[in-house]
């Protein structure tokens, strides 16, 4: 019984993913500043993501989209969501993205960046 | 009498573990994941398999009995009934060992506790829940001080993520709060106790079963919020996936002769979730003399039932398949 247990326990921790996506790190990293206009937001999250059900968009500080509203979960990695961003002004920016885990869970954020 | 003692000790537990019981109930609300708490219960419903909840504590000596060492093994298992209703089934063991005296052990009496979610703000990372707990009286051992009479209470629970803060104060946003309140109503008021002394004359004594509110917080600051929404300050794993957690379990008796007298404990500590499970550790710090002076550890192992199995553990019987907890 406390084999199965000790099993059991092993298992739930050592598990190669996530129940809920969580963002592992992104590009703009969350809440930083950055010197040029990227050319892409990129986050990378801990368990692959449902292509069909996850979006990402970039709004500035008016609240206005300002990506180029192409967001795809990349076909070489199946944890990252990217979309492109044109030339954009110093100022704030947020992002906002929703993702569906493979295993069903969906959850969502957004998190903000600051170009110099 | 000796039992008597237990029970006075088993007081302390009750005050140790305040507004306790196992805790249960992980969730998620806009953004803002909580976990189950060790101590205090949450306010979300959720199908989860809290095994096992560990404390030690050692319990000061009173007029009443002679200072002993304590160990309680609890579990609690938590079923949605719809994706609001929830129903919970807890029970505790527990090994008493007096210094002097005889270690004494047992289970004491199984919790059922139903709650109900009632109103929610995934922008505000806000969710209110009332419910019920169902002290089944008779269902424990009386020697470990386990009542033979049923105590119901009523419940509120409010959970609070402060991600809704300005942009300021951004190092706040990944703290959260929790609270429980509930009364302690005991379906016998009094407790009698008739004998014969060695004159014969016979003595009835009776004994107040007050009722008690049983209140508490549980504040946490969340580092995988901090990381994904906020700031990444560049945390490694496991440490990104802590939370760290200050846990306050209070107990006010409304009546009886320790009226208004609150006894509790302060538990800081730590959890850490993962995909399937979650793993917390906290001190057991007593609020006054009143409580005790030693310090305890709970430690807790808490499963994700909807995580692990959803087919089969997030089954209901009017709404199927709700599979695993959600972004509210």
């Amino acid at each position: 019984m406390r084999t199965l247990y000790a099993a059991t326990v092993l298992l739930a921790t050592a598990a190669p993913a996530w129940g809920h996506a969580f963002p592992d790190h992104s590009e703009p990293r969350v809440g930083h500043t950055v010197d040029a206009s990227p050319p892409a937001v990129r986050i990378w999250f801990d368990g692959a993501i449902e292509p069909v059900f996850s979006t990402l968009r970039v709004e500035d500080a008016d609240k206005r989209q300002v990506d180029r509203k192409d967001p795809r979960v990349s076909p070489s990695d199946d944890t990252l969501l990217e979309v492109g961003l044109p030339p954009l002004a110093p100022g704030r920016y947020r992002v906002f993205w929703s993702v569906v885990a493979r295993d069903g869970h969906r959850t969502e954020g957004s998190f903000g960046f600051r170009i110099k | 009498m000796r039992t008597r003692h237990y029970v006075a000790l088993l007081g302390v537990l009750g005050l140790t573990m305040a507004a306790a019981g196992p805790a249960s109930g992980h969730g998620l609300i806009g953004q803002r994941f909580f976990p189950a708490t060790l101590t205090i219960d949450d306010p979300f419903v959720a199908d989860e398999l809290s095994l096992p909840t560990v404390l030690h504590i050692k319990n000061r000596g009173s007029e009443e009995g002679p200072p002993s060492l304590q160990t309680d093994v609890s579990g609690e298992l938590s079923k949605r009934l719809s994706p609001n209703l929830g129903l919970s089934l807890g029970g505790t063991y527990t090994l008493l060992d007096p210094d002097p005296g005889d270690s004494v052990s047992g289970f004491d009496n199984m919790e059922v506790s139903l709650k109900y979610v009632f109103w929610k703000s995934a922008p505000h990372e806000t969710l209110f829940s009332a419910g019920v707990s169902w002290d089944v009286g008779g269902t424990g051992s009386k020697k470990i001080g386990a009542e033979s009479f049923d105590t119901v209470t009523p419940q509120l629970f409010f959970g609070k993520g402060f991600g809704d803060l300005p942009d300021a104060v951004e190092w706040l946003k990944p703290l959260a709060l929790t609270g429980a309140f509930g009364l302690d109503i005991p379906t016998r008021v009094h407790n009698q106790t008739i004998s014969v002394n060695d004159d014969g004359d016979v003595d009835v004594e009776r004994e107040l079963n007050p009722k008690a509110m049983q209140w508490g917080f549980a504040l946490q600051y969340n580092l995988q919020y901090l990381q994904s929404f906020v700031r990444d300050v560049g945390l490694p794993a496991p440490i990104n996936r802590f939370i760290p957690i200050v846990e306050f379990a209070m107990e006010t008796p409304v009546e009886g002769r320790d009226a208004g007298r609150t006894t509790g404990t302060v538990n800081p500590g730590v959890i850490w979730f993962g995909r399937y499970c979650q793993l917390g550790i906290e001190a057991v710090i007593p609020v006054n003399t009143r409580t005790g002076k030693n310090v305890g550890v709970i430690g807790q192992v808490h499963f994700y039932l909807d995580d692990i199995a959803p087919k089969i553990f997030t089954w209901t019987p009017f709404h199927g398949v709700l599979g695993p907890t959600q972004a509210q």
